[in-house]
């Protein structure tokens, strides 16, 4: 199936990715060999058949509700850009 | 004496009997990595510094046990230079998971595997690289530059833990931890000639290990023996709170289950579907003379049917990418790595990512974030979760019939550097082998079986069912002892 560059532009913006017109050409040819493939699942039969998200049965576990030293607050800002007050600074997000 | 050369277990046995140091050890690997990596590229990272001092706490250990028996003696894989992928994190190291987005990330915390090898007394001489996010068959992706197979150095050497293979190949690691996503492991260690173990999800903690495709990532180990596979094993495994996936199931001593050699009656499935056509003719060859090897053990291969393997390939490539665009949201720029700038958060984020990702790792954001969007949900990753169920459930009946699989790891032997770097599919293709086994959460190991007309390692890959490594480390064992292959000729 073909996917228009249109496509590729507004999935691009869904995952917050900068890419150059050649990048959206290239991910538009790309994408659509890929999916074509992955269209040959089409041919098996499904129905009724369960998904398998994990190969775990997990269920929740809890914790004891102890209190236990957490990592340095410093040492975790350390990697960031931009830090002010112990907190990460980022430009306004609202207007 | 060269003491590079030795497996770990036995230069373990040295280290315990008095007759090297840590230091010593840890010198030659450090010494051969400054000879050796110019032309290979296994390490992103070499902390000369920081595996002297442990090398010498490793020393001062045995030393107090010497003198005072009753204190307890080191651990079996104390004072031995290993090396990590880069995807794990370290203290104090620095973690780029192949990725400019994460250059300059040194994170302040260890992974668990990382922090059970440590207190364990283990020497860590690096980081080793990567495909971009482990996301690659060949460290091609690497955002860094590739590693290059120290067996033919115009070939890859596999991926994506491509750089821990190659350092463990070469000799200047005794032994390395990888992650496999889809045979991350396995397919470096047939492609470099070394044994690496892919373990039962869950049974090693991914806290701390850079999420690629979290329902099927595991932190495996790569070694030259499978002795020294199943000692690293034994100390990376094991419940761990601080990952929800982990398995509460008590941990063998995997080592000492190898004594038991006999493969008496052990019921071998060779399934059909992965003597695949366009596979290289030596590669079965080599396998089908492995088989032949272990009905020599007493073992009774026989004929088996996985029939939706065909749909392994598509069914991963919706699952881990879908999963993938999910884990790297997180790379955007505020907390770690370098940020570009712009006007406005979204800018800033946007072109983050779009300058810190390479092209495989957009790719596969892309198809994932595709397949996860609305309308195509159900039609590409609801369809890959259900196709993943039948899968499973192949496995699930062959081993009502037999104990392990046996297969190739890999189609062919390792190919060329750029030789299938510009065409995505048929890249995913070397993975075709290796696959189906993330799916379904199986534990599986791949070990030489041979060599091509060109000397290019073959691996035989093992496959059992959840939480059957005694099992797979017994077979693996049992094999290698017989057949008694060498190491490969290495190139560097």
């Amino acid at each position: 199936m073909a996917i228009s560059q249109t496509e590729v532009r507004y999935i691009a913006e869904l995952a917050r990715l900068q890419l150059s017109e050649a990048e959206l050409a290239e991910y538009a040819l790309q994408l659509s060999a890929v999916l074509d493939y992955a269209a040959s699942l089409n041919a098996l039969d499904l129905a009724g058949v369960p998904p398998t998200a994990s190969v775990l049965a997990l269920h929740t576990v809890l914790r004891a509700d102890e209190a236990r030293p957490a990592m340095e607050r410093d040492a975790l800002l350390a990697n960031a850009a931009e830090t002010a007050a112990g907190c990460f600074r980022v430009p306004p997000v609202l207007e | 004496m060269d003491v590079t050369g030795l497996s770990l277990s036995a230069a373990a046995a040295l280290l315990r009997a008095g007759e090297v140091s840590s230091v010593q050890l840890t010198e030659a690997a450090l010494e051969r990595t400054a000879a050796a990596d110019g032309k290979l590229h296994a390490f992103l990272h070499v902390d000369a510094a920081g595996a002297m001092l442990q090398a010498r706490a490793a020393d001062a250990s045995f030393a107090a046990w010497r003198k005072n028996p009753a204190g307890g003696q080191p651990a079996a894989v104390a004072g031995l230079p290993l090396a990590i992928k880069d995807v794990l994190c370290a203290a104090g190291l620095p973690a780029t998971a192949g990725s400019r987005i994460l250059q300059g990330f040194i994170p302040p915390y260890d992974a668990t595997a990382i922090s059970r090898l440590r207190a364990a007394g283990a020497v860590f001489t690096g980081k080793t690289n990567t495909d971009e996010f482990a996301m690659g068959s060949s460290t091609e992706n690497s955002g860094f530059g590739p590693t290059h197979n120290p067996v033919d150095l115009a070939r890859v050497p596999g991926g994506s833990s491509g750089g821990s293979a190659a350092a463990v190949a070469a000799r200047m690691a005794y032994g390395a931890l990888g992650s496999d996503t889809g045979g991350s492991v396995r397919q470096p260690a047939a492609l470099c000639g070394i044994v690496g173990l892919k373990p039962t999800y869950g049974r090693v903690s991914r806290y701390g290990l850079i999420a690629y495709g979290s329902s099927l990532d595991q932190v495996g180990p790569l070694a030259r023996t499978v002795a020294d596979v199943a000692l690293l094993l034994g100390v990376i495994a094991g419940h761990d709170a601080l990952d929800s996936t982990s398995l509460n199931e008590p941990v063998p001593d995997y080592a000492a289950a190898l004594q038991t050699t006999s493969l008496s009656g052990l019921r071998v499935g060779v399934p059909a579907e992965y003597f695949a056509a366009g596979m290289q003719p030596e590669v079965e060859q080599a396998v089908r003379a492995a088989l032949e090897q272990l009905r020599a053990l007493g073992a009774v291969p026989r004929p088996v049917t996985l029939p939706h393997t065909a749909h392994a390939l598509p069914t991963y490539y919706l699952i881990a990418p879908a999963e993938a665009a999910a884990n790297l949201a997180r790379f955007d720029g505020v907390r770690y790595g370098p940020r570009s700038a712009g006007s406005g958060l979204w800018e800033q984020v946007r072109g983050t990512r779009g300058a810190g990702f390479g092209p495989e790792v957009k790719r596969r954001i892309m198809l994932g974030t595709y397949a996860l969007s609305a309308g195509y949900y159900d039609a590409f990753y609801l369809r890959a979760q259900q196709a993943r169920t039948v899968i499973k459930r192949d496995f699930e009946a062959a081993f009502k019939d037999v104990d392990v699989l046996a297969c190739a790891t890999t189609p062919t032997t390792a190919f060329k550097l750029g030789e299938k770097v510009d065409d995505p599919l048929t890249m995913y293709l070397s993975d075709v082998f290796t696959l189906a086994v993330n799916l379904a959460g199986l534990p599986a190991i791949s070990l030489p079986c041979g060599l091509d007309a060109g000397g290019l390692p073959i691996g035989l890959q093992l496959i059992g069912p959840v939480l059957s490594e005694v099992r797979l480390l017994q077979v693996a064992h049992a094999y290698e002892q017989a057949a008694g292959w060498q190491a490969p000729q290495l190139a560097v």
